[in-house]
């Protein structure tokens, strides 16, 4: 048994490394655990007539970025959801509710036709801006141009370039056509938030409009004031035309420090900490707090070695799985992660409609990966390394600078390949240097990352996969492993041009057979991790489907 | 005095030139870039990041993006942040008040402290107390401030409830009260540092002036020993306290980077600090040529500030 050579040290993660890798691409699909009021075991009290109290929400990174159009990052989106809303909402057992249309359209309803290239959605009647001005069918075509306008500043363009031809037909219908049939945009268009037509057109440059640091949307609260480096305030918006919103006034404040944030949830200085949560060193502390609630919430986030399949060893199949086969899982899950993330072997997570739960399970086997690799002609040299035509089996493992529990992990899979004659060294920087042109152009040799393999909620990973998506050679995609796979490539088309769900799920399931068979990211577990409210606060709920866990807060309330 | 204010000014501007030209140097041939943030998710093509990039105007040749910013600098643009798309000033000015509000405190407290144990330390030089304060000092200058701030959260808020732990104030109170409540914990911990410093320089400033003829003539001729204390020892001790306190302006505003971050203080150091860690360049280079400024302007002051406390040294024998 390799135990790590030092124990987690208890105090000061410093808030960088795990906020740029941690809480990635969060969303999923299917079914959360029903934690929120339902499980505080009684029937919670009734939400106040009128709007009252306030809720303080503790993150780790400081939402900056206000217009939801532009480049911004998860944290970003805690603004957003409050602020202004989608077309159409994923709930957490994965289905999408109508928000700002009137119903999601379907090839059944005749709002998706001609095989995915005809899209037409009726919007809800009553809807105002925050500032009184009707919503329209004008403001959805307005966002669906700006996001393609070439000198916008617009965070991605995946999927919207598709779009053409977008017609209103009324003051609440509109229709477009799509370039080729592309089932993933539903979910995209679950994350596209409207912007006001009527504030944003006035602007002489949208990238730098009024708007743009105070948002004017449709959503359950209203923008309030922000002092930059510390808080933002949002205030009801009493016309909301959803349910809610309950609390006057909730003040998103930002703690840049993990422990930090940690010591004033514990005195009550913030209500709940969302995002990047509570530190896995603290979570057995954590859940004794008295007055206190503090629960494992699912995410779709996996941390995988990611190697680069241009590496001279890493290219081996074989030495993809020999290195799979000696990952001591259950020892870095129990020992540097105090049991608290779920061992997986697929991409996806596993709270999704698509997801394969009879993938093979891995099992630590230095004995196997010993013979995989005579097998496959790798000899032990007098090193100790072994060699096959003159290429020896080492490579490095980069990581974020300071992430200590990873770190241990780092050191945990060294002793365990050195053993099977793998030399693996460690190479870890600084986030704004690792996540740079190393990692986007494929300069490493292989990464421990979190990250999610989705497009938004849709188990569609064609831009993490697709061997036309590798940045380091065509300038497009985030394929920066670099695998290439024509099976795969054909199992993704499919999937992309595919709305039946029964059809989807059937060809997923076989991709996900087939990356646990090549091994282009060798998954080691799915990330839980760990949030805490205050005891009382009605209405709190983890979405595996939503970027940030405030996805509903406007149905959030205080018990009396 | 003009002709030294001139030559003065023209020196400072020189130094700000080689500053900008060093500091933009750095920054940009840094390993890493803004767009890092965006990449790790997943979600954002490299089509996308190429993109952003392009209208960033970081793909351009880093000469001409120093000239284009200079320039810009020079009409009065500190251009744009890159996180929040907000004027580079705005975003300075927004931070200034919470720095100020605890650095102006700290340093006064540590001061007054400092000078005093200083002064005691001085007279009854090798007594207990003197030996006691030095032990102090060098104890208080060793403590990593990161993990002393840990500490007085762990004792003062988690442990006894005494102090909030960390914040400028209590979400929707903010009243004076409120704020001075959250003042202490932070202060304790950059006072600390500063009075130990300011109370070595205390020290051997007023050890320097109590060996001089002067005083022991002053003994000589009667003088009660506290008038020779107060009005010949310590008026002369202060005087190479004046440069120090020049010099120690930059850091009013410049703020604390551990300290303000530990205790969730909204202030310039952690503003420098985000955005170092998110390559926002624009903001560092604000921050950069805002604190060099300050430098030039505070050791200006405390040369001019000399000159008028200590007549002795005269601008026009320069």
């Amino acid at each position: 048994m390799n135990k790590p050579s030092t124990k987690a040290s208890g105090l000061a993660l410093p808030a960088l490394h795990r906020r740029e890798v941690l809480a990635l691409g969060a969303g999923g699909l299917l079914a959360a655990s029903g934690l929120g009021a339902r499980a505080q075991g009684k029937v919670p009290p009734p939400p106040p007539a009128k709007p009252s109290g306030q809720v303080v929400v503790g993150l780790s990174q400081e939402p900056t970025a206000f217009n939801p159009l532009m480049p911004g990052i998860e944290v970003d989106e805690t603004v957003w959801m409050q602020i202004f809303n989608t077309m159409w909402l994923a709930q957490p057992d994965g289905s999408l509710v109508p928000d700002l249309a009137a119903e999601v359209p379907t090839e059944a309803n005749g709002g998706i036709s001609e095989g995915g290239l005809a899209w037409k959605v009726k919007l809800r009647e009553g809807i105002t801006w925050h500032d009184g001005t009707p919503f329209t069918a004008e403001d959805v075509k307005y966002t669906l141009e700006l996001i393609n306008a070439p000198g916008f500043k617009a965070r991605t363009r995946v999927g919207h370039s598709l779009v053409k031809d977008i017609k209103v037909s009324g003051p609440l219908e509109i229709s477009w056509r799509m370039e080729k049939a592309y089932a993933p945009y539903l979910a995209l268009l679950s994350n596209t938030f409207i912007v006001p037509k009527h504030l944003l057109e006035k602007a002489a440059d949208p990238n730098t409009a009024p708007f743009n640091g105070a948002p004017v949307g449709t959503g359950p609260f209203k923008w309030g004031t922000r002092t930059p480096g510390d808080n933002i305030q949002l205030v009801a918006n009493e016309k909301y035309h959803g349910k809610g919103p309950y609390l006057e006034k909730a003040v998103l404040k930002y703690v840049p420090d993990q422990t930090a944030l940690y010591a004033q949830f514990r005195t009550g200085q913030v209500d709940l900490i969302i995002g990047t949560g509570i530190p896995a060193n603290f979570y057995a502390e954590a859940v004794k707090l008295p007055g206190r609630k503090v629960v494992k919430i699912p995410s779709a986030s996996l941390e995988v070695l990611m190697p680069n399949l241009e590496h001279p060893a890493l290219s081996d199949k074989a030495v993809r799985k020999a290195l799979y086969a000696s990952i001591n899982k259950q020892a870095i899950i129990d020992i540097v992660f105090y049991g608290l993330h779920i061992p997986t072997e697929s991409f996806m997570p596993q709270e999704s409609w698509a997801y394969d739960p009879n993938l093979p399970k891995q099992a630590y086997d230095p004995a196997l990966a010993g013979k995989i690799l005579d097998d496959a002609g790798w000899k032990r040299s007098g090193s100790g390394v072994r060699m096959k035509n003159g290429v020896p089996l080492e490579f490095a493992v980069s990581t974020t600078t300071g992430a200590a529990l990873r770190e241990q992990c780092q050191q945990l899979m060294q002793q365990d390949w050195q053993q099977v004659g793998i030399k693996m060294a460690i190479n870890n920087m600084p986030a704004a240097v690792i996540w740079g042109d190393f990692y986007t152009r494929s300069k490493f040799q292989s990464l421990l990352v979190g990250t999610a393999f989705r497009t938004v909620i849709d188990p569609d990973p064609a831009h993490r996969f697709g061997s036309d998506a590798i940045p380091a050679k065509s300038g497009n995609g985030a394929n920066q492993m670099q695998w290439q796979n024509a099976e795969a490539d054909a199992l993704m088309k499919q999937g992309q041009e595919t709305f039946d769900m029964a059809k989807r799920k059937e060809i997923y399931q076989k991709l996900q057979v087939l990356v646990r068979e090549e091994l282009p990211i060798l998954p080691i577990y799915q990330y839980a991790p760990v949030e805490g409210y205050k005891e009382g606060l009605i209405g709190y709920q983890p979405n595996i489907n939503a970027r940030q866990n405030t996805w509903n807060m406007g149905q959030w309330y205080w018990a009396k | 005095m003009i002709a030294f204010l001139l030559r003065r000014l023209g020196q400072s501007l020189l130094l700000l030139l080689i500053v900008s030209v060093i500091g933009f140097a750095i920054l940009h041939l840094a390993p890493g870039g803004p767009l890092s943030q965006f990449a790790a998710g997943g979600d954002m093509t490299q089509a996308d990041l190429d993109r952003i990039a392009e209208q960033l105007g970081l793909n351009r040749p880093l000469p001409v993006q120093y000239v284009e910013w200079l320039w810009r600098m020079l009409t009065g643009d500190w251009g744009l942040s890159y996180r929040d798309q907000q004027p580079v000033l705005h975003i300075i000015a927004s931070h200034l008040g919470a720095t100020l509000e605890l650095m102006l405190t700290s340093t006064l407290l540590a001061m007054v402290i400092g000078a005093w144990v200083g002064i005691l330390g001085a007279i009854r030089r090798y007594s207990l107390f003197d030996s006691l304060a030095t032990i102090g000092a060098m104890i208080a200058l060793s403590i990593p401030t990161f993990w002393f701030g840990l500490v007085i959260i762990y004792v003062f808020s988690v442990g006894l409830g005494w102090l909030p732990a960390g914040n400028r104030y209590t979400m929707g109170d903010g009243s004076f009260l409120n704020q001075v409540h959250h003042l202490i914990g932070p202060c304790i911990v950059l006072a600390l540092v500063s009075t130990a410093v300011w109370s070595r320089y205390m020290r051997s400033s007023m050890l320097e002036v109590v060996n001089q003829d002067y005083i022991r003539t002053a003994r000589a001729k009667g003088v009660p020993e506290r008038q020779i204390l107060l009005r010949h020892a310590l008026r002369n001790a202060l005087l190479p306290m004046i440069t120090i306190t020049g010099l120690h302006v930059p850091t009013l505003l410049s703020g604390a980077l551990v300290t303000e971050t530990v205790f969730t203080w909204p202030g310039m150091g952690r503003l420098f600090l985000d955005s170092i860690s998110y390559r926002d360049y624009p903001v560092v280079m604000g921050i950069l040529m805002f604190t060099a400024v300050l430098v030039l302007l505070g050791s200006l002051l405390a040369d001019l500030l000399y000159g008028v406390a200590d007549p002795r040294i005269s601008r026009s024998g320069r």
